[in-house]
């Protein structure tokens, strides 16, 4: 089947009510309905989902990988490392956090 | 009404048979089908046939196998002991003719499922209960696989007219009915499939509308699976799927 006629849809699974929606890979389809249920068949056959979403690839808005300098490097932990809680001690009776 | 274990076992293999059969003619679709994604949504659509057969001999053999267990049933018995619908052993053509198959067979399927929730032999009920939801979506999937091979390019609807065309003598024979299925009807075990011929019409033709293909009229019907008379396809299928039983007797997983 030629790609144009079956585009790249995302998918992304919710395990349980209460979690977020994770991507857990790609297929193609014809059209929203098929990809659903190509969703279905391909990552859900052993229980892993109570809800699917599936997105059109090509709607999806990604940072351009040109453009990592000046949107993600700023936040880099190594720049800026007093956004990172880890200038204090823990008091013992908290526990785990 | 009691009911001869013989006309019981006779009952049940089938609903076995048929879903054996077209469950192994989609797992020869592995490693052929047009798209992997495709792949998977036929094997799944497979596992589930074969799943409810595998159920249903089970409790077959127990009431009248006569010793035979479930392996025994699907593998050591020849054709015109299979007592399958002609149109799933059918041989795997195209793309097209395996979604029609699928959507005419599974909208009569789901409909006789939900019947036999209602049935007095409890474990037939609760293999029902299990096998109409998955045949929902068996439904579901090839009736959009058939909308959009209908209603999709020239070549596609040719192939899609074509299929539902061959494929339709081989509709009359689900709703057939004869002394067996009376005789479990009368024990309130079975269900009359004649009954079932308005919902069934109530699903295919939208269906078919929305495809854009024409539905064939109900001319002359073929039939004869239930009393053992196959087409040229089953023998062929049924040598390959038991070779290693007969070759190999008592193998296991």
């Amino acid at each position: 089947m030629q790609e144009k006629n079956t585009p790249l849809y995302e998918v992304f699974l919710r395990p349980r009510n209460g979690l977020a929606h994770r991507h857990v890979g790609s297929l193609h389809a014809a059209d929203d309905e098929m990809a659903l249920q190509n969703a279905r068949d391909v990552y859900t056959r052993r229980g892993e989902a109570n809800s699917i979403w599936v997105v059109r690839s090509s709607h999806i808005v990604a940072t351009p990988p040109s453009d990592r300098d000046m949107t993600l490097a700023p936040s880099d932990p190594e720049r800026k490392p007093y956004r990172h809680p880890t200038f204090y001690d823990i008091p013992k009776e908290v526990g785990h956090m | 009404m009691p009911i001869d274990p013989q006309v019981h076992f006779g009952y049940l293999l089938r609903l076995a048979d048929s879903n054996l059969v077209l469950g192994h003619r989609l797992s020869e679709w592995i490693g052929r089908a047009p798209v992997i994604e495709e792949e998977l949504a036929l094997a799944n659509i497979a596992l589930d046939l074969i799943g409810q057969a595998r159920a249903l001999y089970a409790h077959a053999a127990r009431i009248g196998g006569g010793g035979r267990d479930a392996d025994a049933l699907a593998f050591l018995r020849d054709q015109i002991d299979y007592r399958n619908l002609l149109i799933v052993e059918n041989k795997n053509r195209d793309f097209a003719h395996t979604i029609a198959r699928q959507f005419l067979y599974s909208a009569f399927a789901e409909l006789y499922w939900d019947a036999l929730t209602a049935s007095r032999d409890t474990e037939l009920a609760g293999i029902a209960v299990k096998a109409v939801k998955e045949c929902a979506y068996h439904v579901r999937h090839s009736a959009e696989w058939l909308i959009r091979l209908g209603d999709g390019t020239q070549e596609s609807n040719n192939r899609a007219q074509k299929a539902v065309d061959e494929l339709w003598m081989y509709t009359g024979e689900m709703f057939e009915s004869d002394q067996i299925e009376r005789a479990v009807l009368d024990a309130g075990i079975g269900v009359i499939a004649i009954d079932l011929k308005p919902a069934w019409n109530e699903t295919v033709e939208p269906v078919l509308m929305r495809a854009t293909l024409q539905r064939p009229k109900d001319g002359w019907m073929m039939s004869g699976g239930r009393s053992g008379r196959h087409t040229e396809h089953l023998g062929h299928m049924l040598a390959e799927m038991q070779f290693l039983q007969r070759a190999y007797p008592g193998q296991q997983w």
